[in-house]
């Protein structure tokens, strides 16, 4: 009843190939990227876009990365946050020292993280599954390393630089919560229209394959070393980027502490809360992870004067667990199954048939 | 030479606390596929509870307090398997590993407002003084903890090697359906696994809560122990003897 497909005929290739078929998700969409560019920027808060909406979009960026890998190529990487903290260090070293432009700068870190990546995924080749998983916890330590201890890339064994103020072709600069939310939004939206083209099309029917069963792709004629190879550079290079629009964006300096192994274990929580294989998933997840945490603090915040904040901020973690394994138990599929369910309930939804 | 032997018998002492940690990991792992986010968490609940016997709420003597620990772990074993894992059997094992990530938040949460955030002191009565042999320092203390983890290895190698629920383990470990045709019950199994888990993380809680005092930090050195875990091997518990090699092997890491 709500939820409408019919009437919807596709009498040409270009409305076939359509990414949303159905108006009424068309329609959706563009009230969404509404939201997005206008409401947003005119009704929230600096807090709100600093603090949750910034990092919202850089971790939904990141966690589609880490979808494209583990989602649709099925090689699971639990060292992720390292290769958005080699995008951070790299787009501020592009940035600050060479003088690159900014929007250059950001895609170049995209670029030399998906260079490392690819080398981090030569291991893929030989060795599958949850062994593959360690080989990535690996480089994330090894990353880790190189970056604090090498003097070059991060100045000192804090392993902190400072981000140099942001100018966009040399004269606009981007000093305002609202300008940088613009920058990380315009970002958001490019790559992902990319991404969600890339998984559609022949490239990510490959890693579809390569997924489902690796031999059977070999078989029908999927290059197995060099799409296992571009599912890592693709991903790596969408970690990266996420990587340099937080510590441009959100943050303001590159710390390694961000992108420490909580952060990979945190992404590998959002692709499977929201749904692995999904590009919907991939907001869901980063919304759970990253939204959910203030919310419940926020809330909480009510009973501020009742009960003792290390009390609150425990109960935080508690129903944050909690969260967590009752989503893996209800809905194993994650977030975009459930939203796929909803969506087939409202179909029909005030009469039973 | 003599500083080369303080640093490498200070760092066996070191590799041997690590080492508690990632047998457990590896203990989980090898039994039921589960890479256990939690085990960090464990060590500080259990470390946690045994303050609350011993100092915070009850003043148990040693003995009763420890077995009272390891009840407690017992009762997570079973929370966890079956009410956590139970819905989860035949999931993909990436699934499992989000699973524990949950039980980390809420055994970090529960734990922490039954007990409280600051850092406690535990004193088990082990006397922390160092003396001299043949040149080289030695706390009494590490040394204590050594033979403890020594005494742990060597009861679990003999309890997967000759008794009837350590061979249904390792049974369980190499192939999970062929164990169950043959009549071992998994979940079973895995509870015990989780049990010997808590065991294991009740002592790394001890000797590491004795160490640095019972605190948030605890948790996390279980992700100090993971390279530990990944240099030595995820899944190979030939035995359990592997920590020993584990030891070893970050001595040489701890030594460059």
């Amino acid at each position: 009843m709500f939820y409408r497909e019919c009437g919807n005929f596709k009498d040409n290739y270009a409305s076939d190939m359509a990414i949303f078929p159905i108006p009424l998700d068309r329609w959706g969409f563009i009230v969404m990227l509404f939201m997005a560019f206008v409401i947003v920027p005119l009704f929230a808060s600096e807090y709100l876009i600093t603090n949750i909406i910034i990092p919202f979009y850089c971790f939904a960026l990141s966690a589609f990365g880490l979808n494209v890998l583990a989602g649709y190529a099925g090689q699971i990487s639990i060292g992720h946050a390292a290769f958005m903290a080699v995008g951070a260090y790299s787009s501020f070293i592009l940035y600050g020292r060479y003088g690159i432009p900014l929007i250059p700068s950001i895609l170049g870190a995209g670029v030399i993280t998906a260079i490392v990546g690819t080398f981090f995924g030569l291991p893929s080749l030989r060795i599958k599954g949850f062994y593959l998983a360690i080989a990535t916890l690996a480089s994330q330590f090894i990353i880790e390393w190189v970056i604090v201890h090498v003097q070059w890339i991060s100045g000192g064994v804090f392993g902190t630089i400072e981000a140099p103020d942001m100018y966009l072709f040399k004269l606009w600069a981007i000093d305002t919560p609202v300008k940088k939310y613009y920058l990380s939004l315009c970002i958001l939206v490019l790559l992902m229209t990319i991404g969600k083209n890339l998984v559609r099309g022949q490239l990510g029917r490959n890693w579809m394959a390569i997924r489902d069963v690796d031999y059977a792709a070999e078989i029908i004629g999927v290059n197995l070393y060099r799409d296992k190879l571009t599912a890592f550079a693709v991903s790596t290079f969408y970690a990266g980027v996420a990587g340099s629009l937080i510590t441009f964006c959100y943050v303001g300096s590159a710390n390694i502490e961000e992108f420490n192994v909580m952060t990979s274990f945190a992404l590998v929580g959002m692709i499977i809360i929201g749904g692995l294989g999904t590009v919907l998933g991939s907001f869901f997840g980063a919304g759970f992870f990253v939204i959910l945490p203030i919310a419940i603090n926020q809330s909480l915040g009510a009973f501020m004067d009742v009960v003792p904040s290390d009390i609150l901020s425990n109960i935080e973690s508690i129903i944050f667990g909690g969260l967590i394994v009752f989503f893996l138990i209800v809905e194993p599929y994650g977030m975009a199954r459930l939203w796929h369910t909803i969506k087939d309930k409202l179909r029909l939804w005030p009469f039973p048939y | 030479m003599a500083f080369f032997f303080e640093v490498l018998i200070t760092g066996l002492m070191v590799g041997i606390m690590y080492s508690l940690i990632a047998l457990g990991f590896a203990l989980i792992f090898k039994a039921s596929d589960v890479f256990n986010m939690a085990q960090g968490a464990m060590s500080l609940f259990a470390g946690l509870a045994l303050v609350g016997f011993l100092h915070q709420y009850m003043h148990l003597p040693l003995w009763l307090a420890l077995l009272c620990t390891v009840g407690v772990m017992t009762i997570w074993a079973y929370v966890i398997v079956f009410v956590v894992l139970k819905p989860l059997v035949n999931r993909p094992p990436l699934m499992l590993f989000m699973a524990t990530f949950g039980v980390m938040y809420l055994m970090e949460g529960i734990g922490q407002s039954i007990y409280g955030t600051q850092a406690k002191g535990l004193n088990i009565g082990i006397p922390d003084n160092s003396f001299e042999v043949a040149g080289i320092f030695m706390s009494s203390f590490d040394l204590f903890f050594a033979g403890v983890a020594a005494v742990l290895v060597a009861g679990l190698i003999w309890f997967f090697q000759k008794t009837r629920n350590g061979r249904a383990l390792r049974a369980v470990s190499d192939d999970h359906e062929a164990a169950l045709s043959v009549g071992i019950p998994l979940l079973k199994a895995w509870y015990l696994t989780w049990i010997i888990a808590g065991i294991v993380a009740t002592v790394a809680g001890v000797a590491w809560g004795t160490r640095l005092g019972v605190q948030f930090s605890l948790s996390y050195i279980a992700f100090k122990a993971l390279p530990v875990l990944i240099i030595g091997g995820l899944d190979s518990i030939p035995g359990a003897n592997r920590p020993l090699f584990q030891a070893l092997r970050s001595v040489r890491k701890r030594d460059s």
